[in-house]
């Protein structure tokens, strides 16, 4: 990728001072050249592209509830792909993300299960345990100075262990049990994980959160002190210290922002399958990775947007879901979704170089 | 705020990263009540136990981590090996070639024999081999009926995948479904294969196959959703383990579908849901019989020399159905974990 695309996209060029044709850096360029330079813009085209495409190949897609379903399977990848991106725009990336899920859910469940308690007690040291998770993470690469592959790598392997072990040990199955039937249980049920109609329509509230979130993380990004140090660590960790930026507090904070999605997502999970199987969540963190840099992030940091990771994610549930609702061959499904999510990250990078050129 | 340029600090970090991952482990581990370690020994089944002198049997599957299934195969092996005084090493890995250096492993530690379970025949033949020519017995388990043969096993403990599809299938005739639905909840996996084409085999209605990605439950959910959408028609879900088939339930809500669901192995909450009507039925291989019949097996054989299926035929362990007329009994066994 070139290396214009390092600019901060979060503010725009300064209008150029009148129209001086000799030097091409200050001549204010096309609007659709600008709007094409923005880091979303790529990837919503994408997404376009491959909702049409299937719009056209797959008749089941017109209709409204399966639109729901695909954002609901977006949704579930979303929420976590938003945290993942603003920690990938800090230059960071996080491979426990996945199993971090699980290990919140299976701390939600085993903890009310076991001690007999209400079960927001343990949604509330789950969200405590995730935000360690993320802190622990954080801090261990901020103390070390080694790249967050070798550390979310270790925190990876420990946590699938500890998934493993500690509900073996706990429940005496690699399961955890049915807490349906708990105080509490319908409350949390109706935040994490109900749904409403909305004209004949069954929507998951996951994805209004989704939506929520990423309109708050592109606040955040945007209009915040905060997000400006994002971008700043992300782009130059030493020149964001000279100019003051508090590098150790974004990072760690960045890394318990995942926590946090995490046990969101885990608590999702948790509520609406009422139990948890301790060995699921391996390989889900490559899709968030995936999303957030089909998303336009960039995996070297201090590019990127929030809203891009949403279309990211959503085009990773429309392919997952559209082949399905196309019919094809099964035994395809796999090498379909690589070869629809390598063509939309080409589009995304052919806009990218167009929109940059000159 | 940031202190990472302090010579000693940067001394102290791996000592307080060790720690603090091991405070993390802990932290796991202290939310867990006493009573539950007696509990789980209190959960096997108990049949007095042998004077026989001390052996030690090599357990080695190809359990992915977390799977319900593989934790009830150790559970039986546990029970035998503890009734029969053997000390029981058990190791699994999903990888073929793992497996065979967990089996050589076996070998090395000089066990007095071991079982085995054939998901990849031919990258275990070696190490089979190995075994057997140091006099050590192998009894396979689970998965590899075509194959224990020309290894030349003692005694093989299972279901064959493709009989067990096979009365699924009649079964689903029987129940009077038309166009059923199999997932396959890992793709390329040769036994939950044979489990559909065997259902393919009997089904006299027309039967799909849907894979999806096990390890994502939400993604599992949409997708049986998805294709139900597609197509109106199915009426019967058919999943090869049980906690696809809870979720299954969930998504013939949300398609707003009418169609039934069955499925192959059992949980504990799969028994509720049978209670309810949720799941018609279930075909169970029983897996806790896998690994206890295979440990004592190997007990029988040391302490006096018999051969299950007269070392020419496979003990078949499943398929055994449980539907709505044996729920309540065998419930009583998979509250325990145990089935």
């Amino acid at each position: 990728m070139s290396m214009t695309q390092q600019a901060t996209p979060a503010v725009d060029t300064p209008p150029a001072p009148g129209r001086k044709q000799s030097d091409g850096r200050t001549r204010q360029r096309p609007l659709a050249l600008r709007l094409l330079a923005r880091p979303e813009v790529g990837v919503f085209l994408g997404a376009v592209a491959v909702l049409v495409f299937f719009l056209i190949a797959a008749p089941p897609v017109r209709d409204g509830s399966s639109m729901a379903n695909i954002l609901y399977q977006s949704s579930t990848i979303g929420i976590m792909a938003l945290p993942v991106a603003l920690l990938m725009i800090g230059g960071e990336f996080d491979l426990s993300a996945g199993v971090a899920v699980i290990t919140s859910a299976l701390t939600a469940s085993m903890l009310s299960y076991q001690l007999t308690l209400n079960v927001w007690v343990g949604v509330i040291v789950a969200l405590i345990v995730s935000l360690a998770i993320g802190a622990f993470n954080g801090w261990l690469l901020v103390k070390t100075g080694l790249p967050s592959f070798l550390v979310t790598l270790g925190t990876f392997l420990i946590l699938q262990g500890v998934n493993l072990a500690v509900t073996k040990l706990v429940t005496g199955n690699v399961a955890t049990d049915d807490i349906s039937d708990m105080d509490g249980f319908t409350q949390a049920q109706k935040l994490f994980a109900s749904s409403f109609e909305v004209g004949g329509v069954n929507v998951k509230i996951t994805v209004v959160w989704w939506l929520v979130f990423a309109a708050l993380a592109t606040w955040v990004l945007l209009r915040t002190k905060y997000g400006n140090w994002i971008f700043a660590v992300g782009g130059n960790k030493h020149s964001a210290r000279a100019v003051g930026v508090p590098v150790t507090f974004t990072k760690i904070s960045l890394f318990m922002l995942v926590g946090f999605g995490a046990w969101f997502v885990g608590m999702h999970q948790l509520f609406s399958f009422n139990t948890v199987q301790s060995g699921e969540g391996v390989g889900i963190e490559l899709i968030y990775i995936a999303a957030a840099v089909i998303g336009g992030c960039l995996l070297t940091g201090g590019y990127g947007s929030a809203i891009g990771p949403v279309f990211g994610a959503f085009m990773f549930g429309m392919v997952q879901q559209g082949i399905v609702y196309a019919g094809w061959n099964p035994d395809w499904f796999k090498a379909f979704l690589g070869v629809m999510l390598l063509g939309a990250v080409l589009i995304n990078l052919w806009v990218q170089r167009t929109a940059t050129r000159r | 705020m940031d202190r990472s340029s302090h010579p000693r600090s940067r001394r102290i970090a791996p000592v307080v990263a060790v720690a603090a991952a091991a405070a993390l482990t802990l932290a796991g581990c202290s939310s867990s009540s006493g009573g539950k370690e007696a509990e789980e020994g209190a959960a096997n089944a108990s049949a007095g136990k042998a004077t026989t002198p001390r052996m030690t049997v090599a357990l080695v599957t190809h359990q992915a981590p977390g799977d319900t299934f593989w934790d009830t195969v150790r559970k039986g092996a546990e029970a035998a090996a503890a009734k029969d005084n053997i000390k029981l090493v058990y190791s699994a890995d999903p990888n073929a070639g793992n497996q065979a250096n967990l089996v050589q492993n076996a070998i090395d530690q000089k066990v007095d024999g071991i079982a085995v379970t054939l998901a990849k025949p031919d990258a275990l033949k070696g190490v089979i081999g190995k075994a057997e020519k140091s006099g050590i017995p192998v009894v396979g388990l689970n998965s590899g009926l075509s194959d224990w043969k020309k290894l030349n096993m003692l005694e093989f403990f299972g279901q064959d995948e493709s009989v067990a599809g096979e009365a699924f299938g009649k079964k689903l005739n029987e129940v009077g479904a038309k166009h059923a639905l199999c997932v396959v909840q890992e793709q390329g996996n040769v036994g939950l294969t044979q489990r559909c084409d065997g259902v393919e085999e009997t089904f006299d209605g027309k039967l799909d196959v849907q894979n999806v990605n096990g390890t994502d439950m939400p993604g599992v959910k949409s997708t049986i959703t998805a294709k139900l959408k597609q197509d109106p028609s199915i009426d019967y879900v058919v999943t090869l383990g049980a906690p696809f088939a809870l979720t299954a339930v969930q998504s013939i809500g949300d398609a707003g579908s009418k169609a039934k669901v069955a499925t192959f192995d059992l949980n504990k909450d799969l028994i509720k849901s049978i209670k309810s009507d949720d799941i018609q039925f279930a075909v169970d291989q029983q897996p806790y019989l896998q690994g206890y019949l295979a440990v004592d097996g190997l007990w029988l054989y040391k302490n006096n020399g018999n051969y299950s299926g007269g070392g020419e035929q496979p003990v078949l362990t499943g398929p055994a159905f449980v539907d709505k007329s044996n729920v309540d009994k065998i419930g009583e066994f998979a509250a325990k974990g145990n089935r």
